[in-house]
């Protein structure tokens, strides 16, 4: 293929409008993008259809009675957050204007006190609600259900009692209090009184449900009751609250709508909670909890008032009008059921986007090849350290005393000490996937942790956090700012710690699918615990794994798994900054690399190229339509069974290469040099295996290399 | 340790109790109940132990003991059929309007038919097949059907009556057999057939299977999908039963029905006497001990002249204990229960 033709194919699948696109699907703003358009397009529509709309009297009078049943839908949403529903908002709307009207002109109550008395009655009908969901565990729907008739019921018996005295006295003494007139028709700025404490409220609203602990647990209570009572989270006293705020923001609503229209009509607030309903699922609050924002609530009761609003207008007949609300009702429920259930799945569907790698002819690893791979049997007199004792020590290291460090993947660093390291003892349990590790000047352990980030084990065990995050950046759509797969990490003289993050788009478990769509997605991150700052130093590269100081200690090598590249990132010294490929083309799939007695470098080896794999790698397509129609156990994977441990110098020239015959430890993640000793773990090992190296300086150890003699 | 025994005799001293009460079946537990309303009614409300009135009352109830049998099947295959009155209701009136408009009794109850089933259909397809949880698919379908039938069949009417040509359509709900009124043999039929079905028939035990367990029911290989839809097909058609027994039987129709608590009414005889919502228990007998408790209970309320709203205040009542009593006979478990089941 000529050299041209591989650089289109590279541009070709470089830039993928499906990753942008499932990226985009993931962004949890996406599911206020449908509503938004619906409102924006209803608006434009109806605008243009009904005369006068947008005239300033118009819109203000629209305003004023879009808001109360925008309270109602405030109310309704934060129900169905919660997983449950409130039904009888429209009966608690009816007492309470029934019952602030009593007090304000029959009982002649000034307004200061009928305010927060109609809101305590609100929250008295709520808290019955509350009581029978939340404590006695009723389903929510029958019950509200069944409350919306009592309280219809009651407001119809108040109003055959007190009608006449409150339409009477209404009339024969206008008690109007300035007050009750701002309530009803006051402004401020030009804004009817209402919608300010509407925008008020569900602003406030927002922050507690979005950044505070009740509102996170409300979400979680919503998303998966079960999960959240297994946390611990106070599931039936959340959602007793629920439902008195249901109640107590209904009654804000009612109050402006009896100051508004000092009506007492028993027909007051009849299927106002069809109407909130039908807003807040249109607005994209789901009626399957969890999800949705005051916001959202909002933007539904805009999009159904407009349509009510311009279906009135036009003079459209009540029976059609209960067949378009019906439609509406039917499509934004069905639009929310499909919509949750197909998302994931189509972001899964198109979420892997291979691309195209081109990786130069590599050096034949036969026997009898003659070059530097050449199997051999040089590792075949390994000695077995734990065995069964250890499940998957990705990384292995030694400390000055000598005692063997293991990260396994229970989450636990695993320290072997003693005679023939006999001793085995769990010296930190870290809870995520301990990876690459390092000892830094205080003989703190500095460990990558695979979905956590990277975290420090002091001498005597105890375990603290050093970063998770680092910048974000601002061009990308997915937020990369948290630390998912930190690998491996080592520590530059001045305290730095430089980690690399293999991929930012997948997790801990899913790094084969990462190797399926061999983009760059991994980085090179420095923390410096001087200032506290982490800051990503190199973006887009191919799974990098191994990290190593160079022994000059002016240069980070960092190994690149699937694209078999070492490269070198300089962080002091004229070329300070820059980056360049050390070694490129290997036969293997490089993981972590590290220090050897001799000036040297050892790189473990997980696995070999095959030329099928390598050829796959130049077909993204043929790898999409794998990812896509094949079982993921019927992939074609990379070879990660068959490794091997190479050296190599400073000017990145190969000198050796360790194969084990017997295969015990021929998939090795990780090996470090101690007192002329190889120690190798490995990501699926079930024991760590101990060398003894030909010509190697008996007391160099890696402490002593990295932080001197002490 | 001292707490976790005390809790452990919390749990013991409910699920005796529980136990207890599951020795009666709930139906018999409601049967004692209206067996108690009756003698107390009897005592103390005059002009209620008579024959007469005990007619009216069996007349009143059968109509919402067909409605009941239908919603019941649906309940059963834990589904619920909020449109169930309105479909029947408006069809029916349909009906009435064919007559008026002087289609015969047979092709006119036939035209209904098929909009009772469409409707049915459409309600299961939405619930099957559009994955909609039935209480907001059922709700959200009334509405439509509501509208729908109003504007473009009815001509925005909404009270029809049986025209003076179609006498003999009165025959279904004013007749009597050796003085039993028919509407309470109609209910004795349907009752009798859809018991027949649920208990005796495979489909009618997938119904129970679907609603113990859905999953585990389309595992094993039943076809739920269709399944739903047949259930709210036959929910629909009985209840179209039971509109066209009530339109003869007052000889008149009054699409406003849809707005009363009729539906609500329904549910609470299913509920009430047994069927959980939890799905897959009860049966017919349920309906009926449900049916004569709250036939009891209206007809006394009616008897003392206790206004409609007087009434729902204390239907409502009696429908939360329901719902309290059936969750504490069967508790939901909070292990396995699903997200967006309210």
């Amino acid at each position: 293929m000529s050299q041209l033709n591989q650089r289109l194919l590279y541009l070709r699948y470089k830039w993928s409008f499906k990753k942008f696109l499932a990226e985009l699907l993931e962004k949890r703003w996406m599911d206020a993008i449908i509503p938004f358009v619906v409102m924006v397009t209803v608006i434009i529509v109806f605008g243009s259809q009904v005369d006068n709309y947008f005239s300033p009297m118009v819109l203000s009078m629209t305003a004023r009675d879009f808001a109360e049943p925008g309270f109602v839908a405030l109310a309704m949403a934060i129900c169905l957050i919660s997983g449950g529903i409130d039904l009888s908002v429209g009966g608690i709307f009816a007492i309470v204007n029934f019952l602030a009207l009593l007090l304000i002109h029959v009982y002649g109550w000034p307004v200061i006190m009928v305010v927060p008395v109609s809101l305590l009655i609100g929250a008295i009908l709520g808290a019955l609600n509350g009581l029978l969901i939340g404590f006695l565990k009723t389903k929510a729907f029958l019950t509200t259900l069944v409350t919306m008739i009592s309280f219809r019921a009651i407001v119809k018996l108040l109003n055959l009692k007190y009608a006449t005295e409150i339409a009477l006295s209404a009339k024969n003494n206008p008690y109007e209090s300035a007050a009750w007139d701002f309530l009803g028709d006051g402004s401020l700025f030009g804004i009817p009184s209402d919608v300010v404490v509407l925008i008020i409220i569900a602003f406030l609203g927002h922050i507690l449900l979005t950044r505070s602990r009740p509102g996170w647990h409300l979400y979680a209570v919503g998303g998966g009751r079960r999960s959240a009572r297994h946390v611990g989270i106070k599931v039936e006293r959340i959602i007793f609250f629920v439902y008195v705020i249901s109640g107590i923001l209904t009654a804000i609503g009612a109050v402006f709508y009896a100051a508004r229209l000092d009506s007492a009509a028993s027909e007051t607030g009849v299927g106002l909670e069809i109407l909130v309903l039908m807003s807040v699922v249109l607005g994209g609050v789901s009626i399957m909890g969890g999800k949705g924002t005051p916001g959202r609530a909002l933007m539904g009761i805009v999009i159904v008032m407009v349509v009510m609003n311009a279906l009135l207008r036009l003079g459209v007949n009540s029976a059609m009008n209960s067949l378009v609300q019906g439609m509406i009702l039917l499509f934004a429920i069905g639009v929310d059921v499909k919509w949750l259930k197909h998302l994931y799945a189509s972001i899964e569907k198109i979420y892997v986007v291979p691309t195209y790698l081109s990786l130069p002819k590599a050096l034949d690893p036969r026997q009898g090849s003659g070059t530097v791979f050449e199997f051999n049997d040089k590792m075949e007199d390994t000695e077995t350290i734990g065995l069964d004792q250890v499940d998957g020590p990705e990384d292995v290291i030694l400390d000055r005393k000598g005692r063997l460090y293991g990260s396994v993947r229970q989450g636990w660093i695993v320290r072997f000490s003693g005679e023939n390291f006999s001793k085995r003892e769990i010296f930190a349990n870290l809870g995520g996937r301990p990876l690459g590790m390092a000892f830094d000047k205080n003989e703190n352990l500095v460990v990558c942790v695979g979905g956590m980030g990277l975290y420090g084990v002091k001498p005597d065990g105890e375990v603290f956090k050093i970063t998770d995050e680092t910048n974000r950046t601002w061009t990308r759509l997915k937020d990369d700012s948290r630390i998912r797969l930190a690998d491996d990490c080592d520590i530059a003289p001045d305290g730095k710690i430089y980690f690399s993050e293999a991929t930012i788009r997948y997790k801990m478990e899913e790094w084969p699918v990462d190797g399926q769509e061999c983009r760059p997605n991994g980085r090179l991150i420095c923390h410096d615990p001087e200032t506290g700052i982490t800051k990503t130093v190199v973006r887009n590269l191919i799974f990098p794994n191994g990290v190593c100081l160079a022994h000059d200690g002016k240069s980070i090598l960092i190994g690149l798994t699937w694209k078999c590249d070492v490269l070198r990132y300089w962080i002091e010294g004229p070329k300070k900054g820059k980056i360049e490929t050390l070694i490129s083309g290997l036969p293997i799939y490089i993981d972590n690399i590290n220090r050897a007695s001799d000036g040297t470098y050892w790189l473990a080896s997980v696995g070999l190229r095959t030329p099928v794999y390598d050829l796959a790698m130049e077909m993204p397509s043929f790898r999409l339509r794998m990812v896509k129609f094949v079982p993921s156990d019927e992939w074609l994977y990379p070879n990660v069974n068959w490794g091997c441990v190479i050296k190599f110098n400073e000017q990145g020239q190969v000198l050796e290469s360790y194969w084990d015959p017997n295969g015990a430890f021929s998939h090795v993640t990780s090996m470090r040099e101690h007192k002329g000793y190889l120690y190798l773990g490995g990501l699926h090992n079930n024991r760590i295996g101990r060398l003894k190296i030909k010509g190697a300086d008996p007391e160099w150890t890696g402490p002593n290399s990295y932080w001197g003699n002490r | 340790m001292v707490s976790l025994i005390q809790g452990e005799k919390e749990v013991n001293m409910t699920g005796m109790l529980r136990s207890r009460l599951a020795g009666l079946s709930q139906e018999q537990i409601v049967f004692l109940v209206s067996v108690f309303f009756f003698i107390g009614f009897s005592l103390f409300i005059q002009g209620f132990a008579s024959i007469g009135n005990f007619m009216i009352m069996l007349r009143n109830i059968s109509v919402l003991g067909i409605f009941g049998v239908g919603m019941g099947i649906v309940v059963i295959g834990r589904g619920i059929d909020l449109s169930q009155v309105t479909t029947s209701a408006v069809s029916v009136a349909w009906v009435l309007k064919l007559m008026q408009d002087g289609l015969s009794i047979p092709g006119a109850v036939l035209l209904g038919l098929l909009l009772v089933i469409l409707m049915g259909v459409i309600n299961g397809y939405l619930i099957a097949f559009i994955e909609i949880p039935p209480l907001f698919a059922t709700l959200a379908s009334g509405i439509c059907i509501y509208g729908f039938v109003r504007h473009y069949l009815l001509n925005l009417l909404n009270n029809h009556y049986v025209p003076e040509s179609c006498k003999s359509f009165l025959v279904l709900g004013q007749g009597n057999i050796l003085g039993i009124p028919l509407p309470v043999i109609w209910f004795g039929i349907i009752a009798l057939m859809c018991h027949l079905f649920l208990s005796r028939t495979s489909f009618g035990r997938f119904i129970y299977a679907q609603g113990d367990n859905e999953e585990a029911a389309r595992l094993t290989g039943i076809g739920i999908r269709p399944l739903k839809i047949l259930q709210y097909t036959l929910c629909s058609l009985i209840g179209y039963l039971a509109a066209l027994i009530m339109a003869s039987s007052t000889s008149s129709l009054n699409v406003r029905i849809v707005d009363s608590t009729l539906i609500f009414d329904v549910v609470l005889v299913v509920v009430l006497g047994g069927i959980s919502l939890i799905g897959g228990r009860g049966g017919v007998k349920s309906v009926i001990a449900g049916t004569i408790l709250i036939g009891i209970l209206l007809n006394g309320m009616v008897l003392i002249n206790l206004g409609i709203a007087q009434q729902n205040l204390v239907k409502s009542v009696v429908l939360l204990c329901a719902i309290l009593l059936d969750t504490f006979m069967h508790p939901s478990d909070e292990e396995t229960a699903r997200q967006g089941d309210i």
